[in-house]
């Protein structure tokens, strides 16, 4: 028996460890290397955590993901040089998702990017974050700061009672509503939190130093409602919500439009035609992308995953970049892309697994409701 | 009747000619959920440390190899209902499929219930 995924694609790097990572260890943690990190799996059970972040609250560690910061005269414009997103219109305690995009208009990562009133904070990808500063440095005026802040560790507490499981520690986590960052304090360290997280559900991301991780993340999981999540669920929960993965959803080869995340090219850089790839993204907004990232509903039990040829009769269309067994669906469910004309919701194809072919169902996404909080009291 | 392991962690049940193969309870803990499990025709010609079958978790799918040569007689037809009898019974009701023995003397290679505990206390 051989396991085929999570093996180390860091060849020839040391795999590194994440300052939570004897904490990960204690809580019996299942490591392995993800990124060039040893980072927890799965804890009790990816089925059991899934179904408990969309019950309960989950504590993720995501300190593998680049946290960087640009400051300097004129940073929005500058940033808007590589980004399709209106950057310069993003209020104070205020994010953003948004696109890396190469000068073709392909995806180079996808980050949040937070106005924090004195900078902008950017969150990217731990796989990818290396060459995004690379990418930021070489293409950003020498007058722009950027900082890597390694000295700070992210972590995510996702689900409907992490707004609860969070206000008793910091209060001010209550007052924000989706997509709204702030500065706070906790046990005399500084920290940030958002409203935002990549499960699909209410929830917030946590920034703070290293060496307040430990009792911080010991503080909530100290709470009923609060059970520390592994990479397995946070993965399968980002599926059902439809929110795509960069290296297997995303990659250089594909534009915004493709990737059917038109909402990240703002309307006022529509009209200023002036974002990398513009005419190509622009293009394919306009007159409908060659083929798109559509979500897969998948017949029967056997689950659809990466690489999966996806067809149409005798014809191969396209192909799956993400799929599994989703645990709020009960069924497995995917991820691809197919061409334009096929890319209608109801739209039959089949999925190549081991010879076999299984039907599945073009769907809108995502599978399971988003339950974001968009404003406060109610 | 004797019981055998495989380094890949298969058990396979000897009774006459016959054998039953499946996976141990520690590959079951190392999967974690498992979600579907595709066993082999019956009839199919299996040689040893070749294909057998697939078993999908939430996360990987993995394969399982044959611990010795022969031909399946029959594939456990209740987890395709119910694969997660994989993860609750394993070395049970969890049972993969049952194949004859080509070769007997191909047991004679594997560990015995003792000696698998040792390889895995060494993972």
């Amino acid at each position: 028996m051989t396991d085929t995924e999570f093996t180390g694609d860091e060849a020839g790097l040391e795999t590194a460890t994440l300052p939570l990572d004897a904490w990960h260890r204690a809580k019996g943690g299942r490591m392995v290397e993800f990124a060039g990190y040893w980072m927890p799996i799965q804890y009790e059970g990816i089925m059991a955590e899934h179904l408990w972040v969309r019950e309960n609250a989950g504590l993720f560690d995501v300190s593998h993901m680049g946290q960087l910061a640009l400051s300097g005269d004129n940073v929005a414009e500058a940033l808007e040089t590589l980004v399709p997103g209106d950057i310069a219109g993003l209020k104070p305690g205020r994010m953003r998702y948004s696109l890396l995009l190469d000068e073709d208009g392909g995806i180079l990562d996808d980050l949040m990017i937070t106005n924090e009133g004195d900078q902008f904070g950017i969150v990217v990808n731990g796989a990818v974050k290396w060459e995004d500063i690379g990418h930021l440095r070489e293409n950003l005026p020498d007058d722009i700061t950027l900082n890597h802040n390694e000295d700070y560790g992210l972590l995510a507490l996702q689900g409907p009672k992490a707004v609860d499981a969070l206000a008793r520690l910091v209060p001010e986590a209550a007052s924000l509503v989706f997509m709204q960052a702030t500065r706070a304090t906790w046990a005399g360290h500084a920290i940030a939190l958002s409203r935002s997280g990549y499960t699909g559900e209410d929830g917030f991301e946590i920034s703070l130093p290293n060496e307040a991780l430990t009792a911080f993340a010991d503080a909530l999981c100290a709470m009923d409602e609060v059970k520390p999540i592994g990479l397995g669920a946070r993965d399968s929960l980002r599926l059902e919500a439809g929110l795509p993965l960069y290296g297997h959803d995303l990659t250089p080869a594909i534009d915004p439009a493709e990737a059917d995340l038109g909402f990240a090219v703002s309307k006022r850089r529509r009209e200023e035609e002036n974002f990398p790839g513009a005419a190509r993204i622009l293009g394919h907004l306009e007159d409908g992308p060659p083929r798109k990232r559509v979500g897969l509903l998948v017949d029967g039990k056997l689950p659809v995953r990466e690489g999966a040829k996806l067809f149409d009769g005798e014809d191969e269309i396209g192909v799956v970049t993400s799929g599994g067994f989703a645990p709020s669906v009960g069924a497995p469910i995917a991820m691809g892309y197919v061409p334009r004309d096929h890319a209608v919701p109801g739209t039959a194809v089949a999925a190549e697994v081991r010879g076999k072919l299984v039907h599945c169902t073009v769907t809108a996404m995502p599978f399971v409701p988003h339950n974001y909080v968009r404003k406060t009291g109610g | 009747m004797p019981r055998y392991f495989t380094e890949e962690h298969e058990w396979i049940d000897v009774d006459g000619d016959v054998a039953t193969v499946g996976i141990t309870d520690f590959a079951q803990g190392q999967l974690g959920d498992i979600v579907f499990v595709e066993v082999p025709d019956t009839g199919a010609e299996l040689s040893k440390g070749g294909d057998a079958a697939v078993v999908e978790s939430v996360k990987a799918a993995s394969d399982v190899y044959a611990p010795v040569d022969g031909t399946v007689t029959e594939g456990n037809g209740q987890l395709e209902e119910d694969p997660a009898l994989v993860n609750s019974d394993p070395e049970g009701e969890g049972w993969f499929f049952r194949m004859t023995l080509a070769d007997k003397s191909q047991l004679d290679g594997l560990m015995d219930a003792k000696a698998y505990k040792v390889f895995c206390d060494a993972l």
